[in-house]
């Protein structure tokens, strides 16, 4: 297993620097212009030279082996630098955002524990709800909580949280004036009505996002849980006389997480990617809008380091889940 | 064959199993599959009942259903003087230990994620009070009754072959010391060689544990190397009972005189002096069984009555059950004696 995952690692190497090639290269191409946002009373003359402070006068064969030096070199010296007190980095050139001026792994990290907090907890009780739905629904089959729970699902994955979250917005805040429509980044937590407050605002977020796990996990279980109970083995622990809670949950439910596992662990990048529509619509500034802003903003430092962040999680979940697949699956082995 | 004082373990009484259909827009019920509609037969301590028919006849589903792995849709079973047809299955549960099954495919009644240890061991965790020493050494004497090495007792079930793994389901079946056994086509996914080992094996252990079967199977030349008494199931119903002899000498019953005309001879001299009886076409849908016999659609000595009254299971001889109209006018399964 060891032997794989340091394969697996190895293997990824390439497909990273793959990915982040193309990446720069869709970003190369794209239209748009880092100066479009500057005052138009700015001569054109000047902006060029603004440009070329920028590194934009070099082509993109010198720029991306400077990216990927700044990013694989220069910052995890600046980390360590940090962290430890020590002085690798000697004052290298740090990848700056073009919008900010400042370094985008400050930004990122400013950003990140609001999308953990919001997107990760909707994640956690997305999934929380999800797997006794899931149980239940295919041990009942076709019963009226069966019934209920696909109907949910259906409006988990068919209703955009564009529309949904605007909708709780609307009851919660305006009508009834329960929950403030605005994530309030800047509140401390300290004591119990702080806390309260937090909770308070994380509750319509959290609860549009889990929605849509909820849908997506639950049929997985679902579908999982019913392939396993038709089984041939589920019947011999019923004729063993095992108890029912046993021959369900020792037996078909260890079985039947496998592949819910597997859905799970894969999910897990997108909580970091944030949810872009549902951090707009309640104004959490986590990395799915700090995304979009760049985006419009043409900033291209920080859209190429936070893209190629979320490739580098997506590999790594993969093999995550494939590893999770060998440990939990004895007929499966990888050396 | 029969003396008195051998007394029936299980006794299954007009034994009905339906599956119901629903369909339509409300899924309502709109009939039933009958699978086993209306089997009334005896187990007899120690013995081996073999149940033949061909596939769809019911046969898996009346052994699931004695054991009341189905919640049964009529009738009564009694297992050793206990009644259990209309028991909940949280009755039955502490009764289970006395009557276990071996099933037909051995890959997929084991748990893949249960190494054979566990699966052997599990029915001890439930249903004794051993202690941990005690069940490992329960869990190795049962391998060495079966012929596994204790060695492979940390496997998981998809490192051992096709034999071994019903060696496996054999010793899970075994280890709460039971009295009756459902092997159902125990031997049906094995080939040739192995399965004459598993038999053996199956009758060293009645022996061995006074172990009372009933042995599911379409292969009649094992039922007849195994069984002390045979059913013949057509359609939801048997259609005959007698002890091994009698019945493959002398069948009463048109069906089974088909069945075993099937069996293959071995010697070339003797197989074209065979008299073969080929029934025309298929079993007709247990969801919608001809009135009257069921097998009157295809019954070579078929009259008219067959269609329209159901003929009476009885005993027509001392220890043989037969059900059908045309043995009754005539006393004989022979399709032309009615004609003459």
């Amino acid at each position: 297993m060891l032997t794989y995952t340091f394969r697996r690692l190895l293997i990824s190497i390439p497909t990273l620097l793959f990915i982040a090639f193309v990446i720069f290269m869709l970003l190369e191409l794209a239209p748009g212009d880092p100066m479009a946002n500057m005052p138009l009373t700015i001569p054109p003359e000047v902006k060029e030279k603004m440009r070329l402070a920028l590194g934009l006068g070099e082509p993109w064969f010198i720029r991306f082996p400077l990216w990927l030096k700044q990013f694989f070199i220069v910052e995890p010296q600046y980390w360590i630098d940090s962290a430890f007190g020590t002085n690798f980095a000697e004052g290298a050139q740090r990848i700056i955002s073009f919008q900010s001026r400042s370094p985008v792994f400050d930004t990122i990290a400013q950003r990140l524990p609001q999308t953990l907090w919001v997107v990760g907890m909707s994640y956690v009780v997305g999934v929380i709800i999800a797997l006794p739905i899931g149980i239940i629904s295919a041990y009942r089959q076709y019963s009226v909580f069966d019934q209920a729970g696909t109907f949910i699902s259906m409006i988990g994955f068919s209703v955009p949280p564009f529309f949904s979250g605007v909708l709780l917005i609307v009851i919660f805040s305006v009508q009834l004036g329960w929950l403030p429509s605005i994530y309030d980044t800047t509140l401390v937590v300290n004591d119990w009505a702080s806390f309260k407050l937090q909770l308070m605002q994380m509750v319509m977020p959290v609860m549009v996002l889990a929605l849509q796990t909820t849908a997506q996990v639950s049929r997985y279980m679902r579908a999982s849980m019913l392939d396993n109970l038709g089984q041939d083995y589920v019947r011999t622990a019923r004729a063993k006389g095992m108890k029912e809670s046993v021959v369900v949950m020792r037996h078909v439910l260890r079985n039947s997480m496998i592949p819910v596992i597997t859905v799970i662990a894969l999910g897990i990048p997108s909580i970091f990617g944030g949810a872009i529509i549902t951090e707009q619509i309640f104004k959490v500034n986590g990395l799915g809008q700090l995304l979009i802003i760049a985006l419009q903003g043409s900033d291209i430092p920080m859209v190429m380091t936070l893209t190629f962040l979320f490739a580098i999680l997506i590999v790594m979940f993969n093999l995550i889940a494939d590893v999770l697949y060998g440990v939990f699956d004895p007929r499966i082995r990888y050396d | 064959m029969l003396d008195d004082t051998a007394k029936p373990l299980v006794q299954v009484r007009d034994l009905q199993m339906h599956f119901p259909i629903y369909s339509g827009l409300l899924r309502r019920q709109t009939g039933a599959v009958k699978a086993v509609d209306g089997v009334t037969f005896d187990v007899i301590e120690g013995e081996t009942l073999g149940l033949v028919g061909e596939s769809g006849c019911g046969k898996s589903t009346c052994g699931r259903a004695i054991l009341r792995l189905y919640d049964i849709t009529g009738g009564t079973i009694s297992i050793n003087g206990t009644e259990i047809g209309a028991m909940s299955q949280g009755d039955l549960r502490p009764l289970r230990p006395a009557m276990q099954m071996v099933f037909q495919d051995p890959q997929a009644s084991l748990n893949p994620r249960m190494t054979v240890e566990a699966i052997i061991r599990e029915p001890l965790d439930e249903h004794t009070k051993l202690s941990t020493d005690e069940k490992e050494a329960k869990v190795g004497e049962l391998m060495d009754a079966v012929g596994l090495n204790r060695r492979f007792a940390k496997r998981y079930p998809h490192a051992f072959s096709g034999g071994q793994r019903q060696r496996i389901g054999i010793a899970r079946a075994l280890a709460l010391n039971p009295k009756f056994i459902v092997c159902d086509e125990p031997i049906a996914a094995l080939d040739v060689s192995i399965q004459a080992q598993v038999v053996n094996l199956l009758e060293d252990l009645q022996e061995k544990f006074g172990l009372t079967y009933l042995f599911i199977s379409h292969d009649l030349s094992m039922v007849r190397h195994i069984a002390t008494r045979v059913a013949v199931m057509y359609l939801g119903k048997v259609v005959e009972l007698a002890p091994r002899e009698a019945l493959y000498a002398d069948p009463l019953h048109p069906y089974t005189k088909a069945l075993l005309s099937a069996v293959p001879e071995p010697d070339p001299s003797l197989a074209q002096t065979r008299e073969r009886i080929i029934l025309q076409g298929d079993v007709p849908s247990p969801a919608n069984p001809p009135t009257g016999c069921n097998f009157c659609t295809r019954c070579p000595a078929v009259m008219d009555v067959c269609s329209k009254i159901e003929p009476t299971y009885q005993e027509v001889q001392p220890g043989r059950f037969v059900a059908c109209h045309h043995y009754e006018t005539t006393g004989t399964a022979d399709a032309t004696a009615g004609q003459a």
